[in-house]
């Protein structure tokens, strides 16, 4: 096979890339099991298992009862036993009641066994808004996730990185929460399923558009935003850097500190609340590393601290293009000329 | 009143198109009674190498029990959740299992994985707080002591179903509490096993109790032996304190999970004598007679009782379990009056396969501040070693 058929790429949705990369993991590695609420027959309600329990098998792609600590819990056991348990939590509030199992058990497996008993186990979390859900269907619940140690929590903002990150998050021996923006789920770019750019580990941010005047900070489904505000910023006279997270734990220092030292200014955007959210870690680390560097305060565009707003007032709570060039104006410009 | 003799009522009802009865819930239902055999005929048909075996294991658990609750006054152990009075169900959990099969034990059942093989001192290792778990899981087949309630009963789950896929002969079998039966998970572990068909049995060890709190304020069920019905799997009620009757329950079980048969949920009902830990006071919460009724049916002194009537036990036998108890206890005394050996950087070092920068950056922080404390703080194997070098 030539390079030319191999690198042949076509429109591809978030979704697809996700699914195949749970088709490509189950295909190498039988001891891969996806389980979860309605990801048999019907393929999920995103349709992200679709043709899995088909190609392998209903005993490799369960329809489990109607209940997330079970699935989190049987999965635990499923792991203990050797296998790689893949749970689909089938929309972010709705897995609350798997906490308990996640937080006492999935987390911290591996360190009350010193390292005995890993936990390789990705709990898949379709999360965010933006898609007009009714309550309990769009909460950006990751800053509970990424407090609590053991855990990787990972967030793909592209179809490529949806293919990588997730095949990653699988092969890992520790347990991952997968994010899926379900904003982005329907979102396309041309991508070749036949050579997908190499699986990175996890944990390197990546500079989704470079700029000098100031770095945006971002992931998930607040990239695509921050890229729009970067183009926009341009006619401005601005010139924003992009850094996309991809994980949030563990976190890229470097890359995003190094971004930071060469812009001397930073905004932090996530859709969750900005009180004691993800943005206020990264804005401490930033400031901690960087504080000689900074020609402003670090700042945060982030959603209001309010329960996840019904959905014909969801386009006021989160943070737009408009919200993000605001902030970008108060990091004093002037001061640079 | 019928349909027919309502004023204007005028169909036949039918059930819904889809109602069927799934299981026919009879053969699942619990005895009236909780199942019986010393002091019967039953014991009889017993194996009596097995008898005495129990017995043993009886005593040297009563020991164990002993020990481990003195070194918690001395300060050797934070706590220790007493089994006396529930020596029955411990043992005949641990000894019905096969070395292939899983145990999984809530935190008050370290006689169980004793009486499994682990070590006594790793089994102590939680409740002494050096570590959370001082054994590899995998090695002895038992998972760690499990904290939260009722939340190990999914475990059980999910291995026995992992096992069942991979064509492997293997049976969990999960211990709980009074209490921990009315936590969701309970609930899920049951249902999930059910519908699943997976090799578990679930051991209900109804000791009266949740720390203060009597059954009759936990569950308005007419046994906790009940509940299995409603998941379609049977509950079988047990004198939890004949541990010839627990063991030939929990065998049954195991058999019947081993051949494909599916879940099933034993009650044992059973009596904790000591207070929930050294750090309660019963006296808050029950009498002195309630405690000495069920002094009056002691596990070993039921088993004492039948096997000597029937000519299997001797003074020599019984004290030979004995002399092999305190045996065991001085041992377990020696060990536990050691100190630990601990090594602070251990903090860092099974957080994740592979440190992160951020944990990198605190354990290099730690062994900054340990240094700086010089040999005196810097105890342990960590100091030694620098020591050493
Ligand atoms: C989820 C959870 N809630 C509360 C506790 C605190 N707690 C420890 S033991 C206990 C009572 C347990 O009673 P039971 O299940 O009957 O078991 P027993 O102690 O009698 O063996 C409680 C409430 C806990 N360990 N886990």
């Amino acid at each position: 096979m030539s390079t030319a058929t191999a690198r042949q790429t076509k429109p591809a949705t978030m979704a697809q890339a996700l699914q195949r990369a749970m088709r490509d993991a189950m295909a190498e590695d039988p001891t891969v099991h996806v389980m979860g609420e309605d990801v048999g027959t019907l393929g999920g309600v995103f349709r992200v298992t679709d043709g899995l329990a088909k190609e392998f098998g209903e005993e490799r792609c369960t329809d489990t009862p109607l209940a997330e600590a079970g699935i989190l819990g049987t999965a635990v056991g499923m792991a203990m036993y050797g296998l790689r348990p893949v749970v689909e939590m089938q929309f972010d509030a709705f897995a609350y009641p798997a906490f308990e199992q996640l937080i006492s058990h999935v987390a911290r497996m591996r360190n009350r066994t010193r390292g005995a008993m890993p936990m390789p186990i990705t709990v898949r979390v379709p999360y965010g808004g933006g898609i007009g859900g009714v309550e309990h269907h769009s909460d950006s619940s990751e800053a509970y996730y990424m407090a609590t140690p053991g855990l990787h929590v990972v967030t793909p903002a592209t179809v490529e990185d949806a293919y990588g990150l997730l095949r990653a998050a699988i092969a890992s021996d520790d347990p991952v929460v997968f994010l899926e923006p379900k904003r982005l789920y329907w979102s396309k770019a041309d991508w070749s399923p036949e050579a997908p750019a190499a699986v990175e580990p996890i944990g390197r941010a990546v500079v989704r558009r470079p700029g000098r005047s100031a770095t945006l900070i971002t992931y998930g489904p607040s990239t695509p935003v921050c890229m729009e505000a970067a183009d926009a910023a341009q006619a401005e006279g601005w010139d924003l850097e992009v850094v996309d997270l991809r994980s949030l734990v563990p976190f890229d220092d470097e890359t995003v500190c190094a971004s930071v030292r060469r812009t001397g200014r930073a905004v932090v955007v996530h859709e969750s609340g900005g009180f004691a959210g993800p943005g206020a870690e990264i804005a401490a680390r930033v400031s901690e590393r960087c504080f000689h560097h900074l020609e402003a305060p670090v700042l945060r565009v982030a959603g209001f601290d309010i329960p996840y707003p019904p959905p014909m007032l969801e386009r006021h709570h989160l943070p737009g293009v408009d919200r993000i060039l605001d902030a970008v104006a108060r990091l004093q410009w002037e001061a640079e000329s | 009143m019928t349909v027919q003799e309502r004023p204007g009522a005028a169909y036949q009802p039918t059930p819904p198109p889809a109602w069927r009865p799934r299981t026919d819930p009879a053969p699942l239902l619990p005895d009236a009674e909780p199942y019986r055999v010393l002091g019967t005929d039953a014991v009889a048909g017993a194996d009596p190498q097995l008898l005495l075996r129990l017995y043993a294991e009886l005593v040297r658990g009563r020991r164990y029990n002993a020990q481990a609750t003195a070194l918690t006054k001395q300060g050797r152990l934070a706590v220790y959740p007493s089994t006396t009075g529930q020596e029955a169900c411990e043992i005949a959990a641990a000894l019905v299992l096969e070395e292939q099969d899983w145990l999984f034990p809530s935190y008050r059942d370290t006689l169980a994985a004793v009486a499994r093989g682990l070590d006594p001192v790793e089994a102590l290792t939680l409740l002494r707080g050096d570590w959370h778990t001082g054994y590899d899981p995998r090695e002895h087949r038992i998972a760690p002591l499990c904290t939260p309630l009722a939340t190990q009963l999914p475990h059980a789950v999910g291995l026995a179903h992992a096992a069942r896929i991979k064509g492997d002969d293997v049976v969990a079998l999960a211990m709980v509490g009074d209490g921990g039966t009315s936590e969701g998970d309970f609930h899920e572990a049951l249902n999930f096993a059910a519908v699943w068909q997976a090799p578990v049995v679930f051991l209900v060890q109804n000791n009266g109790f949740a720390i203060s709190v009597p059954l009759a304020k936990q569950t308005a069920a007419p046994s906790l032996a009940h509940k299995a019905v409603g998941y379609g799997m049977p509950g079988r009620l047990v004198d939890g304190n004949d541990a010839v009757a627990v063991h030939e329950v929990l065998s049954e079980a195991v058999a019947r999970a081993r051949r494909g048969g599916g879940p099933t949920l034993v009650e044992a009902i059973t009596y904790r004598i000591d207070a929930h830990t050294n750090a309660d006071d019963a006296t808050r919460y029950r009498g002195d007679s309630e405690v000495e009724a069920w002094r009056e049916h002691d596990p070993i002194m039921l088993l004492e009782r039948d096997l000597t009537a029937r000519g299997l036990l001797d003074e020599d036998t019984a004290q030979a379990a004995k002399d092999a108890a305190e045996a065991m206890a001085a041992r377990l005394r020696e060990r536990m009056n050691a100190d630990p050996v601990l090594d602070p950087m251990d903090l860092f070092t099974h957080v994740y396969a592979e440190q992160t920068s951020q944990l990198r950056e605190q354990a290099e922080q730690l062994r900054a501040e340990l240094e700086a404390e010089g040999g005196d703080a810097a105890q342990g194997a960590h100091g030694a070693e620098d020591e050493a070098r």
